[in-house]
């Protein structure tokens, strides 16, 4: 599946760190898969219009960390290796994101184990559109 | 090659006893974007006119393409791309007359440049230069500046008055030609969000005098923004200047910090360790962090680093 990337100027999150989170997370959702090609940085910033520098920056954070490999002459792939975040990094994302359901269930009047059937069940439908279409090439 | 072809050193320049620009330096390297940031009358158009050389500076030098500003050879002028404030075209041209009369002037004018340029923005090649909009003015000035194939590009205030979707092309125009040629684009501008996709260094003047020249990650990590929670008493923070804004709520208060340049990311700078206070970090966009550098009074340089492409 084609690369979808969407930024947000003005945003508390940097740019680059905009184009790093997307394609962890097509990665993780199964949108895209090692090997899978990656837009050149001309075409990235092109098509985001960007500096085509942010989009170098954002490249070379995956790149040094395995994620995405470059192949001399045909350009960037998806690596093997898994995202690392450190593990205070890891929690304090989770927890802002947590906050920001819990606020939305509080909002919208949904109990606590509302919330936490809903999150096993989305997760399972992640994990199991991830596994689909393996099984059935 | 000479790898700053946009440079100031010292430039200043005074009108009837007052600066509008005042010891202004910084370099712009090759195949960058900066752009020129100030509240109105902070000096930017002073400073590009002077770049230009269309200015004498009142002292200090002003440098494009390695040479003076005071005295460009045609040669160089020829390589060199200027878009006035407004637009300086002639209305009672038409379009493809416009075109024309800029063609006859530059010997290396591209006109598939320039006609991908009018094609973007829709212009009509029959229509006046007088009736065309602001997004439409400033297209055919971008078309027939560009097809010089410029090797510096100098925009005063180019987005002024587009409508968003000019504003995009205008953009697209700068990053396509910044990759493609490795033109080196200053350019002034308000539009922040803009500046925080395309540009990879800023400049900042107030009053004239230079308040930041640095990358916009620099900036960004520099400038960062934290909450303090208080009940009762607000917390008594230390009279530093480093600290541009201070807004005081019910509950907290909400601090804006330029940091030293080696303070790290997670790390707490030394005018907010407060022994009775916690001091939560917040997110910050590189639009609020100008707006508090910018609104802040006096005129401290915090951010002002050495350029190394």
């Amino acid at each position: 599946m084609a690369l979808r990337v969407d930024i947000v100027a003005g945003s508390t999150t940097p740019i680059y760190r905009q184009v790093v989170d997307q394609i962890r997370l097509a990665v993780v959702t199964g949108d895209l898969e090692p090997g899978d090609p990656l837009p050149s940085v001309r075409a990235l910033a092109a098509q985001l219009v960007v500096n085509p520098n942010t989009i170098a920056k954002a490249y070379g954070e995956l790149s040094r960390s395995g994620e995405i490999v470059s192949q001399r002459g045909r350009g960037m792939f998806i690596g093997h290796a898994a995202p690392t975040p450190d593990a205070s990094e890891r929690r304090t994302r989770l927890a802002s994101e947590a906050e920001r359901l819990i606020q939305q269930a509080l909002l919208l009047g949904a109990s606590q184990a509302e919330v936490l059937a809903l999150i096993r069940e989305t997760w399972a439908g992640l994990e199991e559109a991830k596994k689909g279409p393996d099984d059935e090439s | 090659m000479n790898d700053t072809p946009i440079s100031a050193h010292g430039l200043t320049r005074a009108f009837y006893g007052h600066l509008a620009v005042s010891n202004v330096s910084f370099a712009v390297p090759r195949g960058q974007v900066f752009a020129l940031l100030g509240r109105n009358g902070a000096g930017k158009t002073t400073t590009l006119r002077m770049l230009l050389g269309l200015l004498e500076p009142t002292a200090g030098e002003a440098r494009l393409l390695g040479q003076t500003s005071r005295d460009l050879s045609p040669e160089t002028r020829a390589r060199i791309g200027f878009m006035a404030e407004g637009c300086a075209l002639y209305d009672w041209m038409r379009v493809k007359e416009c075109i024309a009369f800029q063609r006859a002037f530059y010997p290396r004018f591209d006109d598939e440049t320039c006609r991908a340029v009018v094609d973007a923005f829709r212009l009509n090649e029959r229509q006046r230069v007088g009736e065309l909009s602001h997004g439409q003015r400033a297209g055919l000035n971008l078309a027939v500046v560009l097809a010089t194939e410029p090797e510096v590009l100098i925009l005063d205030d180019p987005a002024m008055g587009l409508d968003p979707v000019a504003r995009r092309l205008l953009l697209e125009a700068m990053v396509h030609f910044s990759q493609r040629d490795h033109t080196t684009i200053l350019y002034s501008t308000h539009l922040l969000a803009d500046v925080e996709r395309v540009a990879d260094g800023i400049i900042l003047l107030e009053r004239g005098a230079l308040r930041a020249c640095c990358t916009v990650d620099t900036f960004r990590q520099r400038v960062r923004r934290y909450a303090i929670p208080f009940e009762g008493e607000p917390p008594s923070l230390p009279d530093e200047a480093t600290i541009i804004a201070k807004k005081r709520f019910e509950q907290e208060m909400l601090v804006t910090v330029v940091t030293p340049a080696a303070t790290p990311e997670g790390e707490l700078p030394s005018v907010l360790a407060l022994p009775d206070h916690e001091v939560e970090p917040l997110p910050i966009s590189f639009e609020d962090a100008a707006i508090a550098y910018l609104g802040h009074r006096g005129e401290v340089r915090f951010v002002v680093e050495r350029n190394d492409a």
